[in-house]
């Protein structure tokens, strides 16, 4: 990733192509309120793309603030100095863009903790304006802040703010208006670190957004972007610099790092001096106390059912695949919409092959739409309902801590319960979001597992609903799908070379959800999903339909024929087969049809559910594994899961023959 | 006065044989220094010790000195491990030298810098010190990892000990820094600390990292 690269290359192009908005980016540490900010200010157009070259995503969005401007949302940053590529990307914002104000995002209770980043800015030069948010759980705890002597002693606009509430919006407008690039305050550090700064400062000759103190800190600290930067630009003067930090970082070998650390604490001690108190009593708030049920893992396994229980069995598969549904697919498609359309396509095309291709058995629209409508609809838009609420309420970091030790034993860290339970959702944007795992290895066991052994919301809907009729079938194929999981990342955890990667992970304070915030969160992943899965369909049902009037379709399934022998299973379900190819939620659905028309007894539903639910993920699953893992370990994951997929089914279908369990 | 390193030899292993081991006194051939050595007189003048047809014995003035010069062994022998990373013969080889030097406080610095260990590698106990004593009535529990808090007892950070730069850096974004307050909430399945008003999970590996002083 080439920072500072586009303000030499391509800087003045982007900003005439935006009109020469001026630009405005929210910086600040992860869940301090950044994206509520920013909804605030920028209202309806917003645009959620990938940074350049990244698969971190940044938004952006347009304000009038009597000029227009130009607002970024950058991912979460802890310090100027970025360990993760999501800091890595917000600092590459802030620095190759040019931001004409620098919006600091802080939370007020923490603001001795997060004013370190501020100071940061400050000695960078930015244009900084400080928002301390969240003022109103802050006063709520008995914390008080004064804002004026704080902006005072910061030499900056400082405004306190608590953005759910719109509080202090209408001052930011003003700050962000009225910004003008006037001095603030110097803060210095101790003479010996200051003579080392400006021993490297000075060397430095070229011309850069960051300020000569700033960049020699970060040299100091060994940053290899900003050491590659000066390679490229200082050109002959590099060398005396590569050896003035060499001569520096040795004599400070011991602990550069916490000096630098202890340093910037003493100063923010100072400015909160008088700025900032806290009351004798902690309050324990029902937030805190709710946090405690949830992390605890005699409340917390419980609370973790109960969610479940809820959330993904009733209100997912009762509400969302049964009564949604039921209502959608049953009524509005199948006695209102299908007769309907039919009727007009018959009218309309006068040749039968062509009316099979839009109303007939595996139609356009009478399969591919209904499906899509129909079935596959309801059901996630019920899953990402339930995973906005989770996620804004602050339960995954929670549920994160929870199961790091048994995702120790599997490879990963509790981090990856985010996009496995994403997957519950949709595999594909789960396996999108692999990449917030920090090593290789780790994304690859993610990859595979969810490609492997985690059913999406559709494909789970629609099994949720159809072993529910055979008793005992629903807890055969649970503790298949579990065993394999574990089993297969267990091993994957074996196989793979490479360190037990760490797990470290902020807890945000739990809170209700924002509604508005739930339903904007929900609605962009359903239309993401619609705009992926819709041409999916359409694509399949024109296949499929291809196939039926070749032929081909059917060979096929007498191809399938003997493999689905072997599994015990009459050969009509190498129809679900076929279109699990297509995605794994449209075979599940044809395993419906099936069950529907009552060929299949409990233990080959049974069979035929495990084997398709491990079954080779959907076409775009696949695609987005190539494109995120590269070819070669999305094509041996395929062809290892497929293999695993049909081996479970054989040996299921055997033990249960044997045993007579169903 | 100061013993000579013989002499301090002689009333470790007459320690060992009478307080550990239970016997009334220690032969001589045993202890591994010649008896014409001129270190039995030494002892035997200030009525620590009492030579009697090849055995020693302890005298009572004896044995408190006895107690000291074991405990100034074993300290030596813990600083070797567990500061200087010296193990095996060639670390109670050292251990063996430098427990003379061990003397006018310099045991007690020793003592209180390992945190008042109780046993030395072996196993065998380290005779506690009026610092250990006076640390025990004190209550100062001195410093330890993180993983060796109680739920919702409170500490103050006093270093972290990695060798990984990310994870140091990681931690100190966190606030995990020197003379912060911190505060472990909950040890199993992940530690949760709270610093500031701030929470945080962090696995094992980190919090064995993370040194708190009670």
């Amino acid at each position: 990733m080439g920072l500072f690269k586009k303000k030499a290359s391509c800087h003045s192009a982007s900003s005439e192509s935006n009109g020469a908005a001026k630009k405005v980016a929210l910086v600040g540490n992860p869940n301090v309120g950044k994206s509520v900010l920013f909804n605030a200010l920028t209202g309806a157009y917003v645009t959620v793309s990938n940074y350049p070259g990244t698969s971190v995503e940044v938004a952006r969005g347009s304000a009038v603030i009597g000029d227009r401007y130009e607002i970024i949302d950058t991912p979460g940053m802890y310090s100027l100095l970025p360990i993760t590529e999501e800091e890595r990307v917000a600092r590459e914002i802030l620095l190759s863009e040019s931001p004409d104000v620098v919006l600091h995002v802080l939370d007020a209770r923490n603001l001795e903790r997060m004013l370190t980043m501020t100071l940061q800015l400050i000695d960078a030069q930015l244009p900084v304006v400080l928002v301390v948010n969240i003022m109103d759980e802050a006063e709520r705890m008995g914390l008080v802040i004064d804002i004026p002597l704080l902006q005072e002693k910061l030499g900056i606009p400082v405004i306190g703010a608590a953005t759910a509430k719109k509080r202090g919006l209408d001052e930011i407008r003003r700050a962000i208006a009225g910004y003008d690039r006037k001095k603030h305050a110097v803060f210095g550090y101790s003479k010996r670190l200051e003579e080392d700064i400006e021993s490297v400062a000075r060397l430095i000759r070229g011309d850069y957004p960051l300020s000569n103190k700033s960049l020699a800190l970060l040299l100091l600290q060994r940053d290899e972007e900003v050491t590659a930067l000066l390679r490229e630009r200082e050109g002959e003067g590099f060398p005396a610099i590569a050896e003035m930090i060499r001569q520096k970082t040795f004599e400070r070998r011991e602990s550069f790092h916490l000096d630098l650390s202890l340093e910037r604490k003493g100063i923010v001690k100072g400015i909160l001096a008088g700025v900032f108190s806290v009351p004798a009593n902690r309050k324990i708030t029902f937030s805190e106390r709710l946090s405690r049920w949830a992390v605890s893992p005699v409340s917390g396994i419980p609370l973790l059912l109960v969610v479940l229980y809820f959330g993904l069995y009733k209100f997912v598969g009762d509400f969302g695949a049964g009564t949604l549904v039921d209502f959608l697919e049953g009524t509005i498609f199948e006695r209102y919409f299908n007769p309907w359309i039919t009727g007009v396509v018959k009218e309309v095309i006068p040749w039968d092959i062509l009316q099979e291709l839009f109303v007939g058995e595996y139609g356009v629209i009478t399969l591919g739409l209904r499906y899509a409508v129909g079935i596959i609809l309801p059901i996630v838009a019920t899953f990402f309902l339930f995973f906005s609420l989770l996620e804004d309420s602050g339960y995954f970091p929670r549920l994160a801590l929870l199961v790091d030790r048994v995702f120790k034993k599997i490879g990963l860290t509790g981090r990856a319960v985010i996009p496995m339970v994403l997957g519950f959702g949709c595999d594909t944007m789960a396996t999108m979001v692999t990449r917030t795992l920090e090593t290789v290895r780790e994304r690859i066991i993610a990859t595979l597992l969810l490609a492997l052994a985690i059913p999406c919301s559709a494909q789970l809907g629609v099994i949720l609903a159809l072993l529910s009729k055979a008793p005992g079938a629903l807890l055969v194929w649970s503790v298949c799908l579990l065993l394999i999981f574990l089993f297969i990342g267990f091993l994957a955890a074996r196989m793979m070379p490479g360190e037990t990667p760490m797990f470290y992970m902020e807890l945000p304070p739990m809170r209700l959800p924002q509604l508005s915030n739930v339903f904007t969160k929900t609605y962009t992943r359903m239309q993401w999903y619609f705009m992926e899965i819709l041409p999916l369909f359409i694509l399949a049902s024109v296949l499929l339909w291809i196939g039926k009037i070749t032929h081909f379709f059917e060979k096929a399934v007498e191809g399938l024929s003997p493999v689905m022998a072997s599994l015990g299973l009459p050969k009509e379900v190498a129809v679900a087969f076929i279109f699990g190819f297509f995605r794994r939620d449209y075979g599940a659905a044809g395993l419906y049809d099936l069950q529907t028309k009552g060929i299949l007894n409990g233990r080959q539903l049974t069979v035929a559910a495990v084997t398709l639910t491990l079954f080779i993920p959907c076409v775009a699953q696949f695609l987005i594994m190539k494109r995120e893992r590269g070819m070669k370990v999305a094509l041996a994951i395929g062809l290892f899961v497929s293999g695993l997929a049909f081996g479970s089914g054989w040996v299921l279908n055997e033990f249960l023959v044997v045993t007579r369990l169903l | 006065m100061k013993l000579s390193d013989k002499a301090e030899e002689i009333l470790e292993a007459l320690w060992i044989a009478v307080e550990e081991e239970g016997r009334g006194f220690a032969d001589i051939e045993n202890i591994g220094i010649d008896s014409a050595d001129p270190a039995y007189n030494e002892l035997a003048a200030l009525a620590f010790i009492e030579v009697k047809e090849g055995r020693v014995y302890f005298r009572n003035e004896g044995k408190e000195e006895g107690r000291m010069t074991i405990r100034r062994h074993r300290l030596a022998e813990r600083l070797m491990m567990d500061v200087l990373n010296i193990r095996g013969e060639t670390g109670d080889d050292k251990a063996c030298q430098f427990e003379h030097l061990l003397h006018e406080g310099v045991d007690t610095k020793i003592c209180i810098m390992l945190n008042h260990p109780s046993t030395c590698p072996h196993g065998k106990t380290i005779p506690p010190g009026d610092c250990c004593e006076e640390a025990r009535r004190s209550g100062d529990l001195g410093v330890v990892p993180l993983t060796e808090l109680k739920s919702n007892e409170e500490g103050e950070i006093a270093y972290i000990q990695t060798e990984d730069d990310k994870k140091m850096r990681k931690l100190m974004a966190m606030g995990v820094l020197p003379g912060n307050r911190i505060v472990l909430l909950q040890s199993f399945p992940s530690y949760i600390f709270r610093v500031g008003f701030s929470e945080f999970a962090i696995d094992t590996n980190m919090a064995r990292e993370i040194f708190v002083r009670r």
